[in-house]
């Protein structure tokens, strides 16, 4: 037994010499001191990390069998989709691996929304913290693209239509625009070209930007450590070894605990795979079963549900502006609605970070932004018709009050004092 | 250094050379009835208006963006009343020109086309809630901003149909 311990010692002494194996993993588990007060909020971040393992496993394995060809073959179905449905009936387990593929998508959606409203209630993204915000934003982002480009993949109809208004979205813009979603589409028509470039976005292009920036997501906030529900600085009050008083070592005590809200999460995430995969047609929409038809767009069609409050928004604008179409006003709502969260550090004035400690009049603009947030998606879902393009409109100017007001009323905010060190409520 | 990476995702010679034209036999096309064919991969309407229908082109005109097709969505010889060359065949890209969905057809006139009960046939984008009437002409205060395009087209004798080709040359 002793001879087998100081091999292993020797073993690691060998590789520690060579690469910094002890003390990457004292840096960032063993020693790596988060405050001891996380709650229920706090597992979505590593749940996060969970979901993109299992959307790259399971995209490993797709990829072995899915072709991205939109030319029709012997039966006239085109090849793409027979591939999804070959995967589904032929390969062995295939059915699994892809519902656990495009759940995980709905899913991935699920937890980062979580996460990020976590960083909105406890000012997780106030000073020192902005970069790391700024690089979860760009991870949404890139999350937003992957989305879509993998759902054009299976060339079902929604894929089809999905794409084409989106691609098209682009031509709005003045002047460069027509030549922009040409180039894009990379035909005159979403094709076979699109096809097959969007499949290169979405397993090469956009998963290796999004490694790159968990990795930088993941270092920042281990240089300056994590926040947490009471929104004060754990390193402000630290021992005679200079471990912060209210920290505790990452591993094992979050490792640990992070592993019951996994459990928690796969109990959720197996039943939605077994049982309802498709959602209710929120997951996989109904149309989408349908192989792609240039020639006929479904009667009803919407994106899918985590897209859908940024499309309400830009539906809501129907006034053209300085002698531009609405079309173009509607895409740059749209943009401007996922790029402004990135400006939260800079809007927020408020003396503390955590909604514990804040002020009737943050709380109130919160829970009008939560609310309108959660219309506008509702709303996304469904046909246009002209009482909810004015709840969409009255839906939109909210939202964006809510960030661009910020600095007036969390400044005029009546907050109150932050204790001394975390508290357990 | 960066243009032949950019570059290489503009449409590639096979793809600007596609989309030769297409030739269409519409003897059998009765009035009121349409047909829709495929060029460069986009559906083309082919409409046989009725009288009535046409008659509805100049009922609806106040209500149009673009009554007179000035805005240049339709070659020179279907700038006209019924943006078309024969009076009653219509021949237009069935491509919505707001973010590109195809519309459904509406054909049955008012209040029991669902839209509303003054109208008076076209179409109707599921997508975002566009208009058109019968010569593809869009209504004002819609997402779409102009009206259908009118693709290039001759005919070679009187039922046969060439999409994508004129006789400008």
């Amino acid at each position: 037994m002793s001879k087998m311990t100081s091999l292993l010692k020797g073993t690691l002494n060998w590789v520690d010499e060579r690469f910094p194996l002890t003390s990457l993993w004292k840096e960032h588990l063993a020693e790596y001191y988060a405050p001891k007060n996380f709650n229920f909020w706090y597992f979505f971040g590593s749940l996060a990390l969970l979901v993109l393992v299992l959307q790259i496993v399971t995209g490993i394995v797709l990829t072995m069998h899915f072709k991205p060809d939109a030319s029709l073959n012997a039966s006239g179905v085109p090849v793409a989709f027979a591939s999804v449905e070959y995967i589904m009936r032929d390969v062995p387990w295939g059915w699994l691996i892809r519902y656990m593929h495009s759940t995980g998508a709905s899913a991935f959606f699920f937890v980062v929304y979580m996460h990020m409203f976590r960083g909105m209630l406890y000012g997780s993204y106030r000073k020192p913290r902005e970069l790391i915000w700024i690089f979860g934003m760009i991870i949404f982002l890139c999350l937003m693209a992957e989305a879509f480009f993998g759902y054009l993949l299976p060339w079902g109809q929604m894929s089809f239509w999905g794409a084409q208004v989106i691609v098209n979205l682009f031509s709005a813009i003045p002047f460069i625009g027509p030549d922009l979603s040409l180039w894009l589409r990379g035909d005159y028509v979403v094709g076979d070209a699109t096809l097959n470039r969007f499949f290169a976005f979405h397993v090469i292009a956009v998963p290796m930007v999004l490694l790159g920036l968990v990795a930088a997501h993941v270092i920042a906030l281990h240089e300056v450590g994590s926040n947490n529900p009471d929104g004060i600085e754990i390193k402000k009050k630290k021992d005679a070894q200079g471990i912060p008083l209210d920290g505790i070592p990452f591993h094992p005590y979050y490792t640990v605990k992070d592993i019951v809200g996994v459990v928690v999460f796969l109990m959720v995430f197996s039943v939605i795979v077994f049982f309802m995969p498709e959602f209710g047609g929120y997951f996989l929409e109904y149309n989408n079963f349908f192989p792609a038809d240039p020639l006929v767009t479904p009667l009803h069609i919407a994106p899918v549900w985590y897209f859908t409050p940024y499309y309400s928004i830009l539906r809501a604008v129907t006034y053209p502006l300085f002698g531009i179409d609405a079309k173009f006003w509607g895409v740059v709502a749209m943009g401007a609605s996922t790029l402004i969260i990135a400006l939260l550090p800079w809007l927020d004035r408020s003396p503390v970070k955590s909604i514990r400690y804040r002020g009737p009049l943050y709380k109130g603009f919160l829970a009008a932004f939560v609310v309108s947030f959660l219309i506008l998606g509702y709303l996304g879902m469904l046909g246009p018709t002209p009482l909810r393009t004015i709840v969409a409109q009255i839906c939109s100017v909210i939202y964006f009050a809510f960030f661009l007001l910020m600095p007036i009323y969390s400044s005029l905010d009546r907050c109150q004092p932050e204790p001394d060190r975390v508290s357990w409520k | 250094m960066a243009v032949p990476f950019v570059a290489s995702m503009l449409p590639s010679e096979r793809a600007k050379a596609a989309g030769a034209p297409v030739e269409v036999d519409i003897s059998r096309l009765a009035p009121g009835e349409m047909m829709t064919v495929e060029w460069r991969g986009k559906p083309v309407w082919i409409i046989n208006r009725t009288k009535e229908q046409l008659e509805s082109l100049k009922k609806v005109a106040d209500k149009l963006a673009d009554p007179k097709s000035d805005k240049k969505m339709q070659p020179d010889y279907a700038r006209n009343e019924t943006r078309s060359i024969k009076p009653e065949i219509l021949v237009a890209v069935g491509i919505c020109t707001h973010l590109g969905c195809s519309p459904s057809e509406k054909f049955k006139t008012g209040a029991e086309s669902g839209i509303d009960a003054d109208w008076q046939g076209g179409f109707f984008c599921p997508c975002h809630g566009s208009t058109f009437d019968l010569a593809g002409r869009v209504y004002k205060s819609k997402p779409a901003p102009d009206n259908l395009e009118i693709p290039p087209h001759m005919y070679l004798g009187d039922a046969k149909l060439v999409i994508g080709e004129d006789k400008k040359a």
